[in-house]
């Protein structure tokens, strides 16, 4: 066991866990963020994404000692009220089904308009291609992913 | 006006006698022990009232006017959770934005079939739903005539607001309420007309929208409790083997670790029903502190495993008893195939014989013979299984995800020792269904593990448990043959179709009942690798089968596929082969959606380089046709778009059902292209998305286009139609525009690759 300071959503919380204990359940079972998904456990599905930094990383293979002085970012922070961007156009396009891949599904879409606001549709499907998403909302996600673009844009 | 006895109708709407004076509810705990001030409903935020009064058992409304709309079934992402409540919020006439909507607990006194399975949830509580605001709003007017002392007669009620035009006098439904609350149940009441409905057919959206954009707990898997333990259990590694024995020591010892220990599930004697079915009765769990601790300490777990020998169960399913055979041994993909390929002539029953199939084949002057195959599937719900238990002495409360909440609560009142009534189970939002959570095998083990530890505690498989349990998807395997005359005329029609450990025929759907001689046969063969239900059952299988064989033959005979459908349908319709009443399907609304998908998808005119497959299926009382366009992008076919005509009755909520429409498309080309599982030995050869592929985004549609038949029948299913037919239109296209036709699922192994 060892104690980390660990930076999340825009605060710090102290933890005192095994260094090789993944960041997911750290969030999950520790801090008791549980909008990060447990879905794989070995970064294939990407229901467990958060951002590391502005970076989209599967949090079940990061291991808490990895963290460092970096930034995470949850759904639960992405943004104050529930307006980010996209997830503003993940409601207005009412994307989900049974909506489980969805928090992971919109940590990599905000990271990938973070870096390219104007994504083509090539782009969003090789940014989005890690996220598994079984009900099949695939085409709805890109709508959102686009219309989140758009709304970037407009304000 | 429809005119309907109260009384014909379930419980739920009839008042519980405790409460027959009316007033005040405290009716259903999860709601009363956490009363929010502001709910977030609809993504707008909504002032809760300071009384709730009952109306009955599916809605109460708030001296304000707020209403909350019980949800009885289980959600599992066909969004029942929006669409059950938006029919009782019509009938009560009521601003939808006034509605909250609560998850029902399990209760056998209050609701029927709370249950996710067999696309039912709409089609069997329409008219209770209905029922419950008709009498709501007749209850409300009541009200306010007493109250007004005019004739109820001439009390209006329009969106939450009763009038009374000659008086000029109205008021809300929450100043009414109280009243309404303490009225008898009418004998009998009106429901509206089909025309008069104002929210069902209106597209709503997901009333959990804002919480899983915002990562709210609403999972099983999200369940935290003071005190909670994680447990997790080790199943044995292959199918045909159990526990020998088990080093608990070596892992106790590691942190965070409470205890391991072996469980029994049910007692030899326990007569099981076929929902409580579980591959492997002995398990061993690891309880600690944490769901990685716990994780961790199974990984170090040393175990030895003995073969199994054959073992046979009888299980009840709806009140028939089954027997049920796992022969001994470990078993192997290969070997299945070859026992599917080479069934002995004494294993096949005719399922149904119409004309004289035999002469007609003996007579034919050109016989087209194709097999079809598919694997193991498992369900992959992207939530793997879990549930939280809290067992004390007397008392069990359960919380997670379940199809069938009804049907589990025996085999935990069994095992357990603790009587039905003193079990209460609650259901959370669920991470996918697809049939895996039908079987409720893990509900059982966590309250069998809470009662052991005297403690709350939440059960998590890891996705490796998840994948290697069994309930799959069984094997299929089916033979077609059709037999034409000089004249390209098809004559017979033979379907012989078997699997692993269910065949997969329908003897009496289509093409039956528009083809002179016909024969339908099946078979099984047992194994010990255990299936259960999965999306449409069967029909995943056999109508991608049977719709590729229909292509052919119409190539055979020079038609253009979808002519070639709708005259077999017109035979059907008009002059149908045996009683038209022992054909399943109805002819004409068959044909319905086949032309509704014509005119749709524009089928005579695809623009160059398109190249189309057409597929139209029927199964839990829908009809749904397909069109899918392929281009060909450097070599490698891409799914340019899906066109798909529907005729599930009345539509609730149009654009979530244009959602399941297009889950199910994509759904379905992922299991016909990409998706199987194998065995060695009795050991599935994929334990996790590494190397069990699922469709990801690049592989799906470009686009998706449904459109729904106009229709005033009663809602009939939605959640499985879409999925069994799309696996035919694929094949079917990918021989348009490759020259290839497909046969063995998953088609990537014979060689094309999607995206």
């Amino acid at each position: 066991m060892a104690t980390f300071s660990i930076h999340i959503n825009g605060s710090t919380k102290n933890i005192d866990v095994d260094p090789s204990t993944p960041m997911l359940w750290v969030l999950r079972d520790h801090f008791n963020l549980v909008g990060t998904k447990f879905g794989c456990g070995i970064a294939q599905c990407g229901a467990c994404t958060v951002h590391l930094g502005e970076n989209a990383v599967r949090s079940c293979q990061l291991p808490i000692s990895a963290v460092g002085e970096q930034h995470i970012t949850t759904i639960e922070g992405l943004s104050e009220n529930g307006n980010h961007p996209v997830q503003q156009a993940w409601l207005e396009v009412d994307v989900y089904q049974c909506g489980y891949c969805q928090a992971g599904q919109i940590m990599t879409a905000s990271a990938l308009l973070k870096k390219n606001p104007n994504p083509t549709e090539e782009e969003i499907e090789g940014a989005m291609n890690g996220n598994i998403c079984r009900c099949g909302t695939y085409t709805r996600i890109k709508k959102a992913v686009k219309k989140a673009a758009e709304i970037n844009q407009n304000t | 006006m429809t005119h309907i006895k109260t009384k014909q109708g379930r419980r739920a709407f009839i008042k519980n006698s405790s409460l027959a004076g009316g007033g005040l509810v405290l009716g259903f705990s999860w709601f009363n022990s956490c009363k929010p001030k502001v709910a977030e409903a609809l993504a707008v935020e909504i002032e809760m009232p300071k009384e709730w009064y009952e109306i009955n058992g599916y809605l109460k409304i708030g001296d304000n006017g707020v209403v909350t709309i019980m949800s009885p079934n289980p959600e599992i992402g066909q969004n029942v959770r929006t669409s059950m409540p938006m029919i009782v919020a019509d009938e009560l006439e009521v601003d939808w934005k006034n509605v909250v909507v609560e998850q029902a607990a399990l209760n056998t006194n209050l609701y029927s079939w709370q249950v996710a399975g067999g696309s039912r949830s709409i089609s069997s509580s329409w008219q209770n739903l209905r029922m419950a605001g008709a009498t709501a709003r007749h209850m409300l007017k009541e009200a306010a005539a007493e109250t007004w002392q005019v004739p109820v007669g001439e009390v209006t009620a329009v969106a939450g607001i009763l009038s009374h035009e000659a008086t000029g006098k109205s008021a809300g439904y929450g100043e009414m309420a109280s009243a309404a609350s303490k009225l008898e149940v009418p004998e009998e009441i009106e429901l509206k007309e089909i025309k008069d409905f104002s929210i069902i057919g209106t597209s709503r959206k997901n009333v959990d929208g804002k919480k899983l954009v915002t990562g709210k707990p609403l999972f099983g898997i999200d369940v935290q409790r003071e005190g909670m333990l994680i447990a997790s259990v080790v199943h044995p590694p292959a199918f045909g083997m159990k526990l020998k024995s088990y080093d608990a020591e070596a892992i106790k010892q590691m942190p965070g670790i409470r205890d391991v220990f072996t469980i029994k599930l049910y007692d030899d004697d326990f007569k099981k029903m076929a929902f409580h079915f579980t591959a492997f009765n002995e398990l061993i769990v690891v309880v600690g502190d944490s769901t990685w601790q716990v994780f961790q300490a199974k990984k170090a777990l040393n175990v030895e495993w003995e073969n199994n020998p054959e073992i046979t169960d009888t299980m009840t399913m709806f009140g028939n008893d089954m027997k049920v055979t796992f022969p001994a041994g470990m078993e192997n993909s290969e070997d299945h195939t070859a026992k599917l390929k080479d069934i002995t002539s004494s294993k096949i029953k005719v399922a149904r014989k119409d004309g004289n199939p035999e002469a007609a084949f003996k007579n034919a002057a050109k016989i087209i013979e194709r097999s079809y195959s598919c694997p193991f599937l498992a369900h992959n719900t992207m939530e793997p299984m879990n549930f939280f238990a809290h067992v004390t002495d007397d008392h069990a409360e359960l919380l997670g995800p379940t199809q069938t909440p009804e049907w589990m609560e025996p085999a935990v009142s069994e095992v357990l020792g603790i009587p039905l009534e003193n079990i209460d189970i609650q259901m959370t939002r669920q991470g996918g269904g697809f049939g895996r959570r039908l079987y409720g095998h893990f509900m059982v083990e966590v309250a069998a593990i809470s009662q052991r530890m005297k403690a709350p505690v939440k059960l998590v498989y890891t996705r490796e448990d998840d994948m290697t349990q069994g309930i799959y998807r069984p094997a299929y395997y089916a033979t077609y043959r059709a037999a034409f005359d000089t004249d390209k005329n098809l004559t017979a029609f033979h379907v012989r179709a078997g699997g692993i450990p269910e065949s997969p025929l329908f003897a009496n759907r289509f093409p039956a009942g528009a083809i002179d001689n016909y024969l339908a046969e099946d078979f099984t063969v047992d194994s010990n690798i255990t299936t259960g239900a999965f999306r449409a059952p069967r029909s995943n299988f056999i109508a991608g089968a049977e719709q590729s064989f229909l292509d052919e033959i119409a190539e055979e005979m020079g038609k253009d596929p979808i002519d070639f459908r709708l005259e077999l349908l017109k035979r059907a319709d008009e002059n149908p082969v045996g009683k038209k009443e022992s054909n399943d399907y109805d002819a004409s609304r068959y044909a319905g959606v086949l032309e509704l998908v014509r005119e749709k998808s524009n089928w005579k005119q695809a623009e160059p380089g398109v190249h189309r497959g057409v597929s139209a299926y029927f199964c839990h009382q829908s009809y749904v046709a397909q069109v899918l366009d392929i281009v060909m992008d450097n070599d490698t076919p891409v799914v340019k778009k899906v066109t798909a005509a529907i005729d599930c009755g009345i539509v609730v909520n149009p654009d979530a059902a244009s959602n399941l429409s297009e889950g199910g498309v994509i759904d379905g080309i992922g299991h016909a292209m990409y998706s199987g599982l194998t065995f060695k030995d009795g050991m599935p050869q994929q334990s996790n998305f590494d190397r069990y592929r699922l469709i990801r985004h690049k592989e799906a549609p470009k686009m998706i286009e449904t459109h729904f038949v106009q229709s005033e029948i009663d809602p009939t299913g939605m959640g499985e139609p879409p999925f069994p037919p799309i696996m035919g239109a694929l094949a079917n296209a990918l021989y348009k525009a490759t020259g290839q036709r497909h046969y063995q699922q998953p088609f990537i192994k014979e060689k094309q690759i999607i995206g």
